[in-house]
């Protein structure tokens, strides 16, 4: 292998940023026009036309730009122009940028501690809402879960030693098959290496299929749904965006099966791998805690 | 093929890489939004000018009031920080370019793209073809989810663009200033603006992923059902406040830090003596930072929190005082016995010191929760927060465009007009919001298209330094046109001011395109 290059390389022109913009602004008009007709309240009278031809063709082009930008760096590695500071900085990016998603999630984690510990309880009267529940709803009891809106929508809670704990399961193991995927791929092991991450990314696949299956389980037997109250908003906002995602996780690690296929990937040149391998544990991370406090606590 | 300043202008602004040309877009972009959200004031202005109503309707009113603050805060004051950045960033640090260049310019493209939404809005509004958002920059629920017009929507998703636009552009500077410094340059030899930037940067990126995540809770609210801000599904609208002021408490450092660090840069540069405090102004501006993340409930003083709570937000509020006391006193300490001149750079930065003072005394007596019952959401929030925002915040901004302009064209700017230019937006920044301490502290609310009668005089003479300061701002444009298009002027030196000191000043002006390409050594 050649020697690296010193020089910082800055790439000349891209025309791929400006166009990730434009279908950035076409998906999320469309999101945003699509949206409206499913609201069915009568904030907005909007029949979704425009949104369901934008958003799909936002979509692609994201999915499109994707690939042409990537493409574009994937030949700078493999024509060895990245110098061991840009692999830093590619490090570094990657590491903040899990980090916004992590706060991404404290948001939503945020949301779900304080209605549990404060709202809730202040709707059924402790401390400071011995009014509120006095004149607004003198009947309704605090609970957590809550089963019983103070507007009377009922639903049933999810328990965790079924489906979740499966998933969990899945979830760690796949954490450490890929961990060993990594070992293999640093050792130039490459059945193992394969081996690995194809079994990273069934139990990926798996988790996501029994995902769907408790979501059609809490929509259909326990009357667990988005409007079922703030216990059915929390559960779905928290697992739906983790299951969002697994998906990109194992999206990220399908393009590296195929690069690894391709011979793109060496014991010391994989940066890529080792990317989606981090984000993948952060998936893994925040399931766990989501284990805790969503369905077990 | 050629590439920087040898390709078409057009091909060059859209495709390029380069931290320069990025940071020129991105102050131009700022510049055009500083101006359109300027016009909105000048509604909002007019027609406050004499009670009753004159010229809008209240609907229309409102929703200048939330344009004027999102386009200020999220188009004018947040990109001109980030193009500064940009272009001074890789300067100061002996860096041949942003570390992410690609990154780079997705994160400047996607800003005209998210403002064209909004300002898509706010032209359908002016032809009467529905209403652009009207519930304020704070758009709390549910004036915002159950009570928001259609276009909320648009707005929601034009608010994530913007968070992706600023969490992109973060992870450029935080890693420029990790990885690309010089040979010698260690963290506590960085200039105080690659400092504070640091420290904004990483502010950016822990708090725009909360604002992306309740705009995301509003619009799931709005159609898909949900209960987050509905109480009669176990929610709390006051939980949108919690979420959006966790945001927006860092979000208002955010557009302060940066102007921390232009002044420490200029006072010295202008006194001739170096900075007072070092190392202190450093870990003042980490404090800051990290108070920032304690305090967000102070915005909130009246939505009924618990007494302990009012009063942990209250000390925790007041504390942030003491570093930024310790910078206060710092920059006074380096004028002290300087051998000062007062070039047009200079005028503003100590006018920043002074007015942010303002500022921040205003910020000290709302941070009172007992006292604060009585100026909430009065005139007197809307001063406070324009003494820091335009006499702090923009005006740190001015002083750092006349301060590096020379640098970035090659050429002096018009210093007789830049120093009228300079006059007339001091005193009528001043005429337009310090009787708004005055109609606050006498009970006039904010956000509202009338008045009672007794408001009527201290509003008019607002209203005339309002339109006296949009004025004084064609001031501005047209020097920065004199400079940069006309180019007249005479040539810049390399050093350009004499007591100025950092590596930018080491490169020829203006500085070539690709800044560093071998690494100076700092020693």
């Amino acid at each position: 292998m050649a020697e690296k290059p010193t020089e910082y390389y800055v790439p000349e022109s891209s025309p791929w940023p400006f166009l990730t913009a434009m279908v950035l602004c076409i998906t999320a008009v469309g999101a945003a026009s699509f949206v409206q007709q499913n609201s069915g309240s009568s904030i907005t009278n909007n029949d979704g036309t425009m949104g369901s031809i934008l958003l799909p063709i936002g979509i692609v082009g994201i999915l499109l730009m994707m690939f042409l930008w990537f493409r574009d760096t994937v030949k700078e590695s493999l024509n060895n122009m990245n110098s061991t500071q840009m692999d830093v900085s590619y490090r570094m990016g990657m590491l903040w940028f899990i980090f916004s998603e992590v706060m991404f999630f404290a948001a939503f984690f945020g949301a779900l501690f304080y209605v549990r510990w404060l709202a809730v309880p202040w709707l059924g009267g402790a401390g400071e809402g011995a009014m509120t529940h006095e004149l607004l709803w003198p009947d309704f009891q605090a609970m957590w879960p809550l089963e019983v809106t103070p507007g009377g929508d009922t639903t049933q809670a999810m328990g965790p030693w079924g489906l979740p704990f499966i998933n969990t399961v899945l979830l760690v193991t796949s954490s450490f098959t890929l961990t060993w995927a990594h070992h293999a791929l640093v050792k130039n092991e490459r059945g193992k290496l394969i081996g690995n991450l194809i079994a990273t990314l069934i139990l990926g696949f798996v988790f996501l299929f029994l995902q769907v299956e408790e979501y059609i389980h809490a929509y259909t037997e326990l009357g667990l749904t988005l409007d079922a109250g703030i216990y059915g908003s929390t559960f779905f906002m928290l697992t739906g965006f983790h299951g969002m995602h697994v998906t990109i996780g194992a999206i990220m690690l399908t393009v590296m099966l195929i690069r690894i296929l391709r011979g793109h990937l060496t014991s010391d040149n994989h940066f890529a791998f080792e990317a989606a391998a981090w984000y993948w544990h952060f998936v893994d991370v925040v399931w766990l805690f989501l284990f805790v406090v969503v369905y077990w606590m | 093929m050629g590439h920087g300043p040898t390709q078409p202008f057009i091909k060059r602004m859209f495709t390029t890489t380069n931290h320069k040309d990025l940071g020129a877009l991105y102050l131009i972009f700022a510049l055009i939004m500083f101006l359109v959200g300027g016009f909105f004031a000048l509604v909002i202005r007019a027609e406050l000018f004499a009670p009753g109503l004159q010229l809008v309707d209240p609907n229309f009113f409102n929703q200048m009031t939330t344009l004027h603050g999102l386009i200020m805060v999220f188009g004018a004051v947040m990109p001109a920080f980030v193009g500064l950045a940009n272009y001074m960033v890789p300067l100061m640090v002996g860096a041949p370019d942003m570390a992410l260049p690609r990154l780079n310019n997705w994160s400047f493209w996607i800003l005209p793209f998210a403002f064209g939404i909004l300002i898509f809005a706010a032209i359908k509004s002016f032809l009467g073809m529905g209403d652009a958002p009207n519930f304020g920059w704070t758009f709390y629920a549910p004036l915002s989810t159950k009570f928001g017009p259609e276009s909320t929507d648009f707005f929601i998703f034009s608010v994530h663009m913007m968070g992706v636009s600023s969490i992109m552009g973060a992870v450029n500077v935080i890693v420029t200033i990790f990885n690309m410094r010089a040979p010698g340059m260690t963290l506590m030899k960085m200039p105080l603006f690659v400092w504070t930037w640091l420290i904004t940067a990483f502010l950016l990126i822990a708090v725009m992923p909360v604002l992306a995540g309740v705009v995301t809770m509003m619009l799931t609210d709005r159609h898909f059902g949900t209960s987050f801000f509905d109480a009669a599904g176990g929610g709390d609208p006051v939980l949108f406040q919690h979420i959006f002021w966790f945001f927006g408490h860092p979000e208002v450092y955010i557009m302060i830090l940066p102007s921390f660090g232009i002044v420490s840069a200029i006072i010295p540069a202008f006194a001739r003596k170096p900075l007072f405090g070092y190392a202190s102004m450093v870990y003042a501006t980490a404090s800051i930072a990290f108070l920032s993340f304690l305090v967000w409930a102070h915005h909130m003083f009246t939505v009924g929190l618990p007494l302990a709570g009012n009063l942990f937000y209250m000390y925790m509020t007041m504390l942030i005082a003491v570093p930024t006391g310790v910078k206060v006193f710092n920059w006074v300490a380096t004028m002290w016995k300087g051998s000062m001149t007062f070039e047009t750079p200079m005028l503003f930065a100590i006018a920043f010191v002074i007015l942010f003072t303002i500022g921040g005394f205003s910020g000290l007596m709302l941070a009172i929760a007992p006292v604060d019952q009585q100026y909430h959401d009065t005139y007197f929030v809307v001063a406070h927060f324009h003494y820091v925002l335009v006499s702090g915040a923009v005006f740190s901004i001015m002083a750092a465009v006349y301060y590096w302009l020379p640098k970035w064209v090659g050429r002096m700017y018009n210093e007789k007009l830049a120093k009228i230019h300079f006059w007339f937006s001091l005193i009528s920044v001043n005429v337009l919001f310090f009787p708004m301490h005055f109609i606050g502290l006498a009970g006039m609310p904010r956000r509202y298209a009338d008045y009672a009668v007794q408001f009527a005089d201290w509003n008019q003479l607002a209203s005339i330094g309002g339109f006296a300061f949009g004025l004084s701002q064609l001031i501005f444009v047209w020097v920065i046109i004199d400079c940069c298009v006309l180019k007249k002027g005479e040539k810049a030196t390399d050093q350009v001011w004499e007591g100025a000191e950092g590596l930018e000043w080491t490169l020829p002006s203006p500085a070539p395109y690709h800044s560093f390409t071998t690494p100076p050594v700092v020693k």
